[in-house]
């Protein structure tokens, strides 16, 4: 286990390598001078002349691509433009709102969307069936921005039942952090959940179709217990591979949201930098949601092998 | 067994069609579908071109007989936006979809039949997909400017991979068919085994999953929009009627909600096409060919 | 034989199919009666209605689409097709148990195969306590003669061989002593010798046990290996029953009697013309061949597949390659097509070695051997028109589409379908149908050799005679040589000139069929005679 865990570990560098170099790429081969911001409005020619050359970004490109992953591998994020801190701190103080929000997303969707794809899978064609498909339909539908404004339209503003935006750390006032956080982690987990349901779904339906399924039914099994302990368990494979991707569409959720939260989140931090070319701060946290992206395959890869016997590296 | 493998090897030939017109959602959703791109290519019939003028003296009226959808913060008819809006929605969205599936599918075929190519492609499109499409489409707009070609391209990027990763899959299980160990025992060359047996096998699968990206590049237009980073208001597109809206949102929530929900609308249409078009056209999926002896 | 009332009596049963199909029933008007220590034997070819009859006791039917509309099905005196849900699912596993045909499928992947096994304890016993359940299971696993139960039942069924999967399947089948056992052809995914050990657990168990086993089987010579009374099935109705012997050697209805005259058994030509020829076609010497997989934790395993083969063939014979799953057999057909690199060794192709060409030179050798697979439902692209496949090879060999047509249109009378045919998919031709399209289209390239990888394996008796016979007539006229993958030594000895006896890639065994099925001389082919379904029940005398 301790191999497969190093060699997954090991094989999530060339990916990292990828990302890195296509942030540098996009931020580097793209018009716009990060001289001219650093510079600010009324600098003159030579002004910026001095801090291109400080940055180094009169240095041949590739000097300044092996330049910065050498800063990178040794951990040094550089510093923001627009704050003077370091982009490390900067994500380390937005940290908490996010992890606050997605983590409950995520409980919420697999407490309520496994459960329901696999008993829309049971009841094939069933108006039950028809209604988690519906649901998810909608889910994937209707942007994440739209389901927020609606829910403070009509939860916030007209039945004033939540507060309208922000963020209260739930280790100061728990009561308080829950009833802002109730609104923006249901908006989030909404299309989380429409994906979870459907792919539980469809595996499920699969699995139901296998000859174990049959023998476990000629062994005298109860439907209940066909569908939770051997349809279910063989579907985990793909449901935990969709959560692993769907990862992706959680962190595009958790920046939208944030958006319409106003909760000061890395979410917003980072359309923020990049709204204002705060280049260290963009390159920053373009690599740590990419090592969030890969570090929960990376676990996901290692959760496979419990779930499954066969699949061994 | 019989049943398996006549299910199976159905010709593609006139099912398109049929899926369309078999299925009552499918064909529900693809009426509603022309509607929408028909009121957005024929908007100016519809609704003038003057509406777009700024009136300030008519500005967040609320939805109404005169303005069906209300006013926004310049006075200018939402109703009429949505429809106009439609037209720059809807071309970024087959643009993004068509040139996904076109680059992913080069990508995949020949990756899937190239083993040593494999690994290497495989690690970049990892590495695509590692980073989150939105934010990489939000930067590269917000850096290059938002032309149509910036945010067409901005958003077919996170596409690549995940149509990549479908063909390669059906290459690769579509290989092993004896079928097509027989056309290179025939001495066919690589290349047009590739094109003639085995790329027939994916039009399929990506059929669906043009159309799902298709409403995904939709969303991710307005959402574009919605952070600030879509195209300039003086052209609209659902994004930036949108984007226009949330200053306003908790006076005249309409501005929001009109366009939100018709956009809701044409990708769920779109979403129920490309399920209807999955179950009748991907046998890995379809119920009915399990049902054999 | 047995007085005594039945275990299972079904009369009348009647199950529908839906609308539209060519006949309305799978099942028509059937009765059968399965007493205590007795092995009932459902023999049918695909479509005979025989499965649906086994999974209408069990109530196993997909009802929406199969419904049982008349009859009763009555395990010790209760009628099964009227029961609740709830009392189905108290008798399944309980009063009666099934066991199916695929071993690997038929087992949940996930689940240690002694929880599966105690699962149905659990289900039906929740009382009993969890270290007699673990007992229980070590002595049921000690029943099937399972090696060394206490450790392997902590395995999963990935990890233990076909046999032994089946050997599980039947050890949760008899877990509670089931009144009524129903295998729906046990052995048809296994093995020859595999086969024969299941056939003989089922035997053995039935004197240990007190159940009656409805077996249901296309095979003749599992009838005449296990059956103490058969019931012929042809489109859903009863052709014949009776005891064995009288069916196997009188059998009364004429659809019985083609059957029994389709099952392959040994029967041996004699052409030593054939071997005499100067100037042999395909030498290959030295052949080997390893398969490597690199885990990615970096352990390798090598896989010896072909280990030092040789053999010449001559022009015009065929020469059969037997063997059971693993002995290499058809690693070396597609080492010969050079779809594999051997290792090592040579493959003299009319004195040119081509074991090591690629590219251009190795398509441009390519049509000279041509090869005939398993599987008829996947060896035709399902998106093109019989003639494209036809013609795709000599057109691309350089012969023009007129003459590449005409060609196609001439193959396929000869191997006996309209050449309208030429105009049609594949998913409208039946499996025997595409087997002769198959071989059309490697006739079209007239090639010096053929192999046929286990070619007619997947086809019904009837079929397979069909083309077996279509084979020795191509091969008379045509005049090529012929290389017969296959594990049935039956179907070997009828239509090869010599065979090949292979164990774990080697070539244990080769010489003239007659006298390698006649004077064995290795003992693993002697195990292989012996394990033959039905033994040697009928030698027909040379031809």
């Amino acid at each position: 286990m301790l191999r497969l865990i190093a060699l997954r570990v090991a094989m999530a560098v060339p990916v990292m390598l990828v990302v890195a170099t296509i942030v540098f790429l996009l931020l580097r081969l793209s018009p716009g001078d990060p001289a001219l911001v650093l510079a600010g409005d009324n600098a003159g020619p030579e002004a910026v002349a001095r801090i291109r050359a400080e940055m180094g970004l009169d240095r041949p490109l590739l000097v300044q691509y092996f330049g910065w992953l050498g800063e990178i591998a040794r951990g040094r994020f550089g510093i923001s433009i627009l704050s003077k801190v370091p982009v490390l701190a900067l994500i380390r103080d937005r940290l908490e709102p996010t992890l606050v929000l997605a983590l409950s997303a995520i409980v919420i969707t697999v407490v309520l969307a496994v459960p329901l794809g696999a008993i829309a899978a049971w009841r094939h064609n069933s108006w039950i069936d028809r209604g988690v498909m519906m649901l998810s339909v909608v889910g994937f539908s209707v942007p994440a921005f739209v389901i927020g404004y609606l829910l403070i339209l009509f939860l916030s503003v007209k039945a004033d039942l939540f507060p309208v935006q922000g963020y209260v750390s739930p280790f100061s006032d728990p009561v308080a952090a829950l009833r802002h956080l109730a609104l923006p982690s249901l908006t989030l987990a909404l299309v989380f959940m429409a994906l979870i349901a459907r792919v539980t779904r469809s595996s499920v339906l699969e699995v139901l179709g296998e000859d174990f399924v049959r023998t476990a039914r000629a062994k005298g099994n109860v439907e209940r217990r066909v569908l939770w302990r051997h349809a279910l368990p063989n579907a985990a494979v793909p449901i935990i591979t969709v959560i692993g991707l769907g990862i992706a569409l959680l962190i595009s959720g958790v920046v939208v949201t944030e958006s319409v939260f106003n909760l000061p989140g890395v979410g917003r931090l980072t359309i923020d930098a990049i709204l204002a070319r705060d280049y260290p701060v963009v390159q920053g946290l373009m690599l740590f949601f990419a090592l969030i992206y890969v570090g929960v395959n990376l676990l996901i890869d290692i959760a496979y092998v419990i779930v499954d016997p066969r699949i061994r590296y | 067994m019989s049943a398996t493998g006549q299910a199976r090897s159905m010709p593609q030939r006139g099912v398109l069609l049929e899926a369309l017109l078999s299925n009552r959602v499918v064909l529900c959703s693809s009426v509603l579908l022309l509607a929408i791109m028909l009121s957005a290519v024929f908007a100016g019939l519809l609704t003038g071109t003057d509406t777009f003028l700024i009136r300030p003296r008519l500005r967040l009226r609320p939805p109404g007989s005169e303005f069906w959808f209300g006013t926004d913060a310049l006075g200018r008819d939402v109703f009429a936006l949505v429809l106009h809006g439609g037209k720059l929605s809807l071309l970024v969205g087959l643009l993004a979809a068509v040139s996904g599936a076109v680059i992913g599918t080069a990508i995949g075929l020949v990756t899937g039949y190239l083993r040593w190519l494999d690994p290497v492609v495989m690690r970049i499109m990892d590495g695509m997909m590692a980073i989150p499409g939105i934010l990489f489409a939000v930067a590269l707009v917000s850096l290059v400017g938002p032309s149509l070609m910036a945010i067409v391209a901005a958003i077919t990027f996170a596409e690549i991979p995940r149509v990549t990763r479908l063909v390669r899959s059906v290459v690769l299980s579509v290989r092993e068919e004896s079928y097509v160990r027989a056309a290179e025992g025939l001495g066919i060359p690589p290349l047009l085994v590739l094109l003639r047996h085995i790329l027939p096998s994916c039009i399929a699968p990506l059929i669906v999953q043009t159309t799902y990206m298709f409403a995904a590049a939709i969303l991710s237009e307005a959402v574009l929009g919605f952070l600030g980073v879509g195209f300039p208001p003086d052209i609209p597109s659902w994004g930036n009627v949108l984007a226009e809206g949330r200053a306003v949102f908790q006076r005249a929530p309409w501005t929001i909600i009109a366009p939100g929900l018709f956009l809701a609308m044409t990708v769920m249409a779109v979403n129920l096409l490309g399920d209807g078009l999955r179950d009748r056209l991907d046998p890995r999926l379809s119920r009915a060919a399990k049902v054999s002896s | 034989m047995n007085t005594s009332e039945p275990i299972l009596r079904i009369e009348n049963l009647s199950v529908a199919l839906p609308a539209g199909l060519d006949r309305s029933h799978a099942v028509r008007d059937l009765s059968l009666d399965v007493h205590r220590r007795q092995i009932v034997c459902v023999v049918g070819e695909s479509g005979s209605g025989k499965s649906v009859t086994a999974s209408a006791v069990m109530r196993l039917l997909p009802e929406k689409v199969l419904r049982i509309t008349g009859g009763t099905i009555r395990l010790e005196g209760e009628d099964v097709a009227a029961a609740s849900p709830a009392r189905i699912c108290e008798l399944r596993g309980n009063r009666m148990a099934m066991i199916f045909q695929e071993p690997l499928t038929a087992l949940n992947p996930v689940m240690r195969i002694g929880d599966q096994i105690a699962e149905v304890m659990r289900i039906h016993r929740p009382q009993i306590a969890a270290e007699s359940v673990e007992a229980r299971v070590i002595e049921l696993m000690g029943d099937v003669h399972l090696p060394d139960p206490a450790a392997l039942r902590r395995v999963y069924p990935h990890q233990i061989s076909g046999g032994q999967r089946q050997r599980v399947m039947i050890a949760m089948a008899l877990a509670l002593e089931p009144a009524l056992i129903i295998a729906d052809e046990p052995t048809t995914a296994l093995d020859v010798t595999t086969q024969a050990q299941i056939l003989r657990l089922f035997r053995e168990l039935l004197t240990k046990h007190d159940s009656g086993v409805l077996m249901i089987t296309h095979d003749f010579g599992v009838v005449a290996d296990v059956a103490d009374h058969v019931v012929v099935m042809r489109h859903g109705e009863v052709v014949e029953r009776g005891e064995p012997e009288q069916v196997l050697s009188r059998p009364v209805h004429p659809y019985t009697r083609a059957l029994i005259e389709a099952v392959p058994r040994f029967r041996f030509r004699y052409r030593p013309e054939r071997l005499a020829a100067p100037e042999p076609v395909l030498v290959v010497e030295d052949l080997t061949l390893t398969y490597r997989s690199t885990s990615l934790l970096g352990r390798k395993r090598e896989t010896r597949a072909l280990d030092q083969v040789s053999f010449r063939l001559a022009p015009g014979e065929t020469l059969g390659i037997v063997g059971e799953s693993g002995s290499g057999k058809t690693s070396l057909a597609k080492t010969l097509l050079r779809f594999e690199t051997p290792d090592s060794g040579r493959i003299l192709f009319r004195g040119d070695d081509v074991a090591a060409l690629s590219g251009c030179v190795l398509r441009d050798f390519r049509r000279h051997i041509q090869m005939i697979f398993q599987d008829p439902y996947k060896s035709l692209n399902p998106r093109r028109r019989i003639g494209q496949s036809l013609t795709e090879g000599p057109v691309h060999h350089g012969l023009s589409r007129a003459d590449a047509v005409a060609r196609a249109r001439e193959l396929m009378e000869l191997v006996g379908l309209s050449p309208d045919a030429l105009e049609r998919f594949p998913h409208e031709f039946s499996g025997g149908q595409r087997q002769r399209i198959c071989i059309a289209r490697a006739l079209a390239m007239q090639p010096s050799i053929i192999v046929a990888d286990e070619a007619v394996s997947a086809l019904d008796v009837s079929v397979q005679a069909q083309v077996l016979r279509l084979f020795e007539v191509l091969q008379r006229r045509i005049g090529f040589a012929m290389i017969f993958v296959t594990h049935d030594l039956r179907v070997a000895s009828n239509i090869c000139d010599r065979i090949a006896v292979m164990k774990r890639g080697r070539i244990v065994e080769l010489g003239p069929a007659q006298a390698v099925f006649g004077q064995p001389q290795d003992d693993y082919t002697r195990e292989l005679i012996a394990a033959v379904p039905g033994g040697v029940f009928e030698v027909a005398p040379a031809a």
